[in-house]
């Protein structure tokens, strides 16, 4: 039925064009539309819901072979026309080689495994650390400063500058003040003060990620068992792009400590508990 | 023995309970147990508390059994009651208590740092006395006090450090 009614409109449209020009010098006097009328359908009915004819009968009588539309094509499927390459000229070297070959640039696979891979089952939520929800202490702001409960500076006093892209804080002593460099500190590991020191005006470079502060390891053996253990880097050097971050931001930082007093020597003292002292009491 | 007794007017300190660390006035005694109280300036409503959650203090007032509120409050304001007790050892002490309750980690280490400097001032102190002291001591004259006299200048600073 949807057939019927298109060429309908079509004829009406082919005359309206024809006659577009002398009805608009009338001045529009005629309807815009000339509703043609559709024919009745021209399948009988025997019973409700059963036609006399058939589906192929129907196609006949309906003169549906005559009546065959696509749709117009849009600018996405003009777009679409363009095919990739499929193959590629290279040149080739050597002597009396023909200078170049056709290569395909997408071939076709070398091994077909006898079994497919299984088919995961539908897990919802799942997502991969990356893609994990970060959190921060409330308790832990910019310029805080932290005692550091593990790893080599245990119980050193530290600034809190920001928290990175995997949720580690990161941290600087400053250097000058109790050795503590530029480094990354674990929430869970870490005690925060209520003293802050104003870093609001401090500016973190932006190449200190994760990235920079990750542990790097030499992973090429040749197949030698001999002189494996030495090469690899047991020694960890100091770069000299650590030395540069690490004095743009202390020199910073440093200026601020400067300006509380006995700051300074609170950064450079340790944390410890002693006798009558209970952590749970303590406020920090 | 006994210097404190329980009588119509008595301040006393609630040690424990709802209203721990109130200032009231005794208003009349209910039993054995009990105490009809009334803290108009610190408050407390009028009612009636067990004596175990009491601390007598030192601090009579004058008014009639069972009077009413506002002339505790006049009695009360008349001795001037808040700030005296402000200005005992007692509510001192409690306010100490408090404030290094309060401590955080860096005071802590502020009155430490004052705490040893106030000592090295006052071992330097001795030291000098004691070394006088062996000096005369050997012209065998008589006499010397030993005790310096405390230092107060670095208490009040890491009180006010404190603070």
């Amino acid at each position: 039925m949807a057939g019927e009614k298109a060429p309908a409109e079509k004829n009406p449209a082919k005359k309206k064009a024809g006659e577009k020009k002398p009805a608009e010098q009338k001045a529009g006097g005629e309807k815009k539309k000339k509703i043609k009328k559709h024919h009745a359908s021209r399948n009988p009915v025997l019973a409700r819901g059963i036609g006399r004819y058939s589906r192929s009968a129907m196609y006949a009588r309906k003169a549906l072979y005559k009546r065959k539309y696509t749709a117009p094509e849009t600018k996405i499927e003009k777009k679409k026309k363009e095919k990739p390459r499929a193959t590629i000229t290279k040149p080739v070297g050597g002597d009396k080689n023909g200078g170049s070959r056709v290569v395909k640039i997408r071939k076709m696979p070398r091994y077909y495994p006898t079994e497919d891979v299984p088919r995961k089952l539908l897990s919802h939520g799942k997502k991969p650390f990356s893609q994990h929800k970060r959190r921060l202490r409330a308790s832990i702001t910019p310029g805080t400063v932290l005692i550091l409960l593990t790893g080599r500076h245990r119980g050193k006093r530290v600034v809190f500058l920001k928290q990175l892209a995997t949720g580690l804080l990161l941290v600087t002593g400053p250097l000058a003040i109790n050795r503590v460099p530029l480094r990354r500190a674990h929430q869970k590991f870490v005690i925060a003060t209520s003293t802050k020191v104003d870093i609001s005006g401090v500016k973190i470079p932006k190449h200190l990620t994760d990235a920079y502060f990750k542990k790097k390891r030499l992973r090429k053996p040749k197949h030698q068992e001999g002189e494996i253990f030495d090469t690899e880097k047991e020694k960890y050097e100091i770069t000299e792009q650590r030395k540069t971050d690490q004095k743009a931001v202390d020199s910073q930082v440093l200026a601020q400590i400067k300006k509380v007093p006995q700051l300074r020597g609170y950064l450079r003292s340790t944390f410890c508990l002693s006798n009558g002292v209970y952590p749970h009491k303590l406020v920090f | 023995v006994f210097k404190r007794f329980v009588e119509i007017g008595r301040v006393a300190f609630i040690s424990f309970g709802p209203h721990a660390g109130k200032l009231v006035a005794i208003v009349d005694v209910i039993d054995q147990n009990r105490a009809l109280v009334d803290g108009p300036c610190s408050g407390v409503r009028r009612q009636a508390m067990p004596f175990k959650c009491m601390q007598l203090t030192d601090f009579v007032l004058k008014f009639p059994h069972s009077a009413r509120q506002k002339c505790v409050r006049r009695a009360w304001e008349k001795e001037n009651i808040t700030e005296k007790w402000a200005a005992t050892r007692w509510a001192k002490k409690i306010e100490a208590r408090e404030k290094k309750a309060k401590m955080t980690d860096f005071d802590r280490y502020k009155v430490m740092k004052a705490k040893k400097m106030r000592n090295r001032i006052i071992k330097h102190e001795m030291k000098k006395l004691q070394k006088l002291i062996s000096q005369k001591g050997k012209k065998s004259k008589a006499g010397k006090s030993e005790k310096p006299k405390k230092v107060q200048k670095p208490e009040k600073a890491k009180k006010a450090q404190k603070a």
